[in-house]
């Protein structure tokens, strides 16, 4: 392995002072992602700095209502609080859709925000890859592209985002808190990762040396209508190749607030206001419900092996906005 | 008097699995030990006309970094490296030539000090390649085919026979389809890796992952031009191999070659990834046509396949064979073919042949069941094979009739509704399906040897391995029989090239040959022991005849007197020597000429499928398997349940995905390579049906490693067909053919 340098810090500043003025050091939370993508050679920070030590482990009520997750909180122990549990049903269920149970307690909040790609391409350091090598081309957009990006993706880069939690994020309109060496400031859910566009290398607007410290949830957590929904290859260990986060108010059979964040048809999770829009103030319904997953696919493109997701994003959205009007995921 | 065979016996060998006591290749530790990692090419063909290593050797502790410019060259001409189960062709020869000729192929090996720092130089090794063009798509090169020599006999594809396509043209009910089976890697768990230990006198002790430790042992003697003495292969525990374990690979040639070079112990493994450098299921592309009369009797079968196979090696299986032996049918016609790809020569992987042969012709069953509209199981029945059609001779057992029904009773099939989408449960659709399946069932010369020491301990020995099948107790339970011991008293060792001869632990042919060797030499022990116990003065067991005399429990007994007794250590004792030794050699018997012998089975699956995500849920699988006398209903069923969890991933999971333009597998990880994990499993339900075999061995054991995967992937298929009305006719069936 690269040899690289080791930095344990103890607190958010000494983190942040070992980052700055080093833009190849990485931070490592539990590595379930980092330490793979060194194992391949495609990462090769020059230090990390691990951040385990950090106080970053506590869920807190906010008082606006709402509840902050620590950055280092696990997902297994985001997924089973009892607060997230309750009031953000949506966000537990996409966590526990993800990954296994070994994996989910070792991730972090922080880490499952910024892990990288499951592209192929991208994981075979012998092949070229924008993302991974920029410049050196994208043999995914001719190549195998089954699991790759139906919307927003670019001709340099077709790569989808694999959290299931950030989806669930996504739909909650989360706030993501970083402190970085510029100080602290707050990155609105829908900002926090970008789209590929000719950097198809930086998946997120995080600046060097920033430290992903909390992700706070508003108070609105839409507990009695909520719904993940995710489409896979196999029943429990795979990424999503499509998946639905939705969120519902419902007063007297009517929408009265709706959120809807797509997974695995991006290069964020994929969450489209417009859509949301034709929901608000409609009785729910077979047909609308149709109509707003054909709104979402309007400018999608396939690139072959990947044009079944368009149909399997029409197909999904309506299965989730059903569940989520019955109240959750059917047994 | 207590019998061990045909007990539910848990693993002899479990506890020190489950603690970490069984050292599997990797683990072995030797003093000085380096460690060495493979550089893999890039591109799928061309010429390597550079390798620059100075930055990597320039690095505290790396040793050295062999490439085909340094590595010494080994033996000359194909036939020396060809091993037992080599194909024709001309065998790769690691690090001997500029030429590449797969995407992964090795390249140069790295060894440092630490696998980290190996690992780490090998990527400052910088090759310098003139790529060639390269063809690794069958589906496009089909025109290329060719009929490949024949390798060993079971590969010959059997006479056509009759006049098939005039017949299939005549026929008043036909099908024709076309069926597709993607490339598979054998992924056992255990990695390929080898850890040489140079020991004080310069012999070699190689603890390598295999199938057949002495297989790999003649392979290195050979290529490496050494003494018979000088390297000894090891391979005590396996962690799973499926048949990627029956040629030697290629780390262990370079692992030899460097501990050769160096004067150093050296370890070299494979990482998953590289796990998809090595062989493989062959993709096959098939088309099935199959006519019958109005009753349903076969009236043509026509089983057409290509399959790939590398630029270097013919290799082929028995993939259309199956279609003239499982059914009765007078007009058939074979045609087997295969097309050179630049990709490594595919390996047998469990069922070889039969896994996608009979996949294909138990779709097309179903298909013509359809067409005839007769029950898919009622068509199976009414053109039941009484004989073996390609070989014209009678079976030397087959229950397969007894499997279908009691697996069609237990699955309840005579509640299928045969209408397409009729069946429902909520919103999913509910889909049964069945499928019958075929495997052939042979013995292998093996020999055996045995020692009774006077401390009344058996051990018996044989150079075959334990790939995870339950060899050792198997053979612990055979021996203990043979002389009546309790299984505490006898030990089973294999996995030594040293030992008495075996064969490769493949085809489902160990319990039957080494099996067969395992009981014979205990049955010669036991007569040497009774006939010094008749000769010992004043012996109770003076002139008994052999049957009027039982062995239990560490004892020679009167049957008709329990009172006249004497324990195996005192017979040795008095007698004046301290052990009793044999070896013996067991091959099949003549009457294997005259008759076919097969396993069979039939599996019965139940799927779920969303109607609009296209998601499919196996929900129950019954399988019945006829293999012949069972030594070990536990351990037999765990292999039939693996093999059920196979079937399982190969219907709707496993693809090895090639990029064309590439040349290269880049599902190359278990992440994206998927195998069944838990969710996916369900109650799977297996019966061993009892079948009495007279024929293939004095056990009357048929083997049962492989049968139970054969006929899962097309009942699966089939359910998928009733559940939803399509036919998905290649495999995986994954979601988004369905929607
Ligand atoms: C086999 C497998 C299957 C998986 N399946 C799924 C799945 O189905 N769904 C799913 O959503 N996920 C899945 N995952 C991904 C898993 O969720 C992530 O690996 C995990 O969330 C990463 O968290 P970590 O703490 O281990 O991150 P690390 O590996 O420690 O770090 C990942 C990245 O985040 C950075 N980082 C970590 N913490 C911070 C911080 N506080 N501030 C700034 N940067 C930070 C690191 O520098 C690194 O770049 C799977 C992973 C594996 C290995
Ligand atoms: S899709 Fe993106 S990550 Fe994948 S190969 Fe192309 S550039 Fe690389």
């Amino acid at each position: 392995m690269n040899r690289f340098g080791y930095t344990r810090a103890g607190d958010v500043a000494e983190a942040v002072h070992a980052a700055a003025g080093d833009d190849a050091a990485q931070f490592i939370a539990g590595g379930t992602n980092l330490v793979d993508l060194m194992k391949e050679r495609i990462a090769a920070p020059s230090r990390l700095i691990d951040i385990t030590r950090l106080p970053l482990r506590a869920v807190k009520s906010l008082p606006d209502g709402g509840l902050e997750i620590g950055a280092l909180v696990s997902n297994s122990d985001v997924a089973y609080h009892p607060e997230v549990a309750s009031r953000y049903p949506l966000l537990s269920q996409a966590i526990l859709a993800g990954a296994s149970p070994q994996l989910r307690n070792m991730a972090s909040t922080g880490g499952n925000l910024l892990q990288r790609t499951r592209c192929y391409y991208f994981y075979d350091a012998a092949l070229p890859c924008n993302k991974r090598a920029p410049g050196s081309g994208c043999p995914a957009r001719d190549g195998v592209n089954r699991i790759h990006a139906i919307l927003g993706a670019s001709e340099h880069c077709i790569a989808v985002h694999p959290s299931d939690m950030c989806v669930a994020l996504a739909a909650l309109a989360a706030t993501v808190h970083v402190t970085g060496p510029a100080g602290a400031r707050a990155i609105e859910f829908a900002e926090f990762h970008r789209l590929p566009g000719d950097a198809p290398e930086r998946d997120t607007t995080l600046q060097p040396g920033e430290l992903v410290t909390a992700v706070a949830l508003p108070r609105e957590g839409f507990a009695a209508h909520s719904t993940y929904l995710k489409v896979r290859d196999r029943h429990s260990y795979a990424f999503a190749l499509v998946s639905v986060a939705v969120g519902l108010r419902m007063v007297d059979g009517t929408i009265a607030e709706a959120r809807l964040a797509l997974g695995g048809v991006a290069h964020k999770p994929w969450r489209d206001p417009t859509a949301e829009a034709l929901l608000r103030g409609q009785r729910p319904d077979d047909a609308l419900f149709a109509a707003v997953g054909e709104h979402l696919v309007r400018d999608a493109r396939g690139c072959g092996h990947n044009d079944f997701k368009i149909a399997l994003v029409r197909r999904a959205v309506v299965r989730a906005l059903q569940q989520a009007v019955a109240g959750g995921p059917r047994a | 008097m207590t019998t061990h065979v045909g007990e539910r016996v848990s693993r002899v060998d479990g506890r020190a699995k489950v603690t970490g006591k069984a050292r599997y290749a990797a683990e072995h530790a030797a003093p000085d030990l380096v460690h060495g990692f493979v550089i893999g090419s890039a591109v799928a063909r061309g010429t390597i006309t550079r390798i620059d290593a100075s930055q990597a050797l320039a690095l505290p502790g790396v040793l050295q970094v062999f490439t085909h410019e340094n590595a010494p060259r080994l033996a000359r001409g194909d036939k020396r490296w060809r091993d037992e189960l080599a194909p024709p062709g001309s065998p790769f020869r690691p690090l001997q030539d500029a030429e590449i000729r797969w995407s992964g192929q090795p390249i140069a090996l790295v060894v440092a000090d630490s696998l980290e720092l190996a690992r780490h130089a090998a990527s400052l090794v910088r090759v310098e390649v003139a790529p060639a063009p390269h063809e690794t798509d069958l589906e496009a090169h089909r025109e290329r085919a060719y009929k490949p020599p024949p390798h060993e006999r079971p590969s010959v594809t059997p006479p056509s026979r009759g006049s098939a396509d005039k017949a299939f043209a005549r026929a008043p009910v036909r099908v024709q389809a076309e069926y597709r089976v993607p490339v598979e890697h054998h992924n056992p768990m255990e990695p390929f890796a080898t850890t040489v230990v140079v020991d004080e006198d310069g012999t070699l002790t190689v603890y390598d992952k295999t199938q057949g430790v002495q297989n790999v042992q003649s392979y290195l003697t050979t290529i490496f031009g050494a003494e018979a003495g000088e390297i000894r292969v090891l391979a005590p525990f396996v962690g799973g191999a499926f048949g990627s374990g029956l040629r030697p690979q290629y780390q262990v040639v370079l692992a030899v070659l460097a501990a050769r070079q160096l004067q150093r112990s050296v370890r070299v493994a494979l990482t998953r990834q590289q796990m998809f450098t090595i062989g493989h299921r062959p993709t096959t592309w098939q088309r099935l046509s199959l006519a019958a009369t109005r009753d349903g009797a076969l009236a043509a079968a026509i089983h057409e396949a290509v399959a790939e196979t590398s630029r270097f090696e013919d290799y082929s299986e028995t993939v259309v064979d199956w279609t003239g032996l499982m059914y009765r049918c007078d007009n058939v016609r074979f045609a087997h073919e295969v097309v050179a790809l630049d990709l490594f020569t595919p390996m047998d992987m469990r069922a070889p042949g039969a896994m996608w042969g009979v996949y294909a012709l138990e779709c097309a069953m179903d298909e013509l069941a359809v067409a005839l509209a007769v029950d898919p199981l009622e068509l199976r029945l009414i053109n039941y094979a009484e004989h073996d059609g390609n070989e014209k001779r009678p079976y030397s057992s087959k229950e397969l009739r007894a499997c279908y029904h009691q697996a069609a009773e237990r699955f309840g099939w005579s509640q299928r509704d045969p209408e397409p989408r009729s069946m429902r449960d909520g919103d999913l659709l509910v889909g049964w399906g069945m499928a019958t399946g075929a495997w052939e069932s042979t013995q292998r010369k093996a020999s055996a040897r045995a020692v009774l020491t006077a401390d009344g301990r058996l051990a018996v020995a044989s150079a075959t391995e334990d790939i995870g099948t339950g060899t050792y107790t198997a053979m612990t339970q055979i021996a203990a029989d043979a002389l009546g011991l309790p299984l505490e008293r006898v030990t089973f060792k294999l996995g030594d090239s040293a030992l008495a001869s075996a064969p490769v632990e493949g085809g489902s042919f160990t319990v039957a040959s080494v099996g067969s060797a395992v009981d014979a030499v205990c049955r010669e022990l036991r007569s040497k022991l009774l006939k010094l116990a008749q000769q010992l003065e004043g012996s109770p067991l003076a002139r008994l005849r052999p049957e009027d005399v039982e062995f239990i429990g560490g004892l020679l007994r009167a049957r008709a007197d329990p009172s006249r007794a004497l324990t195996f250590a005192e017979v040795l004792h008095r007698a004046g020597i301290d052990h009793l030794a044999d070896e013996v050699t067991t091959r099949p018997s003549k009457a294997h000429e005259k008759y076919s012998r097969y396993t069979h089975s039939a599996a019965f699956a139940e799927v779920k499928v969303d109607p609009e995500l296209g998601t499919i849920r196996v929900t129950r699988v019954v399988t019945a398997i006829a293999g012949g006398r069972v030594i070990n209903p536990k351990t037999a069923e765990s292999q039939v349940i693996g093999s059920v969890v196979w079937g399982i991933g190969a219907a709707l999971q496993e693809h090895s995905v090639i990029d064309h333009a590439l040349g290269r597998f880049i599902t190359h990880n278990l992440a994206d390579y998927h195998v069944p994990v838990h969710a996916d499993v369900p109650d799977i339900e297996v019966i061993l049906v009892e079948e009495r075999d007279e024929i293939v061995n004095a056990l009357g054991a048929k083997g049962l490693g492989e049968i139970g995967v054969v006929a899962v992937a097309p009942a699966i298929a089939n359910a998928v067909w009733h559940a939803t009305g399509k036919r998905i006719r290649e495999l995986p069936i994954t979601l988004d053919k369905l929607l």
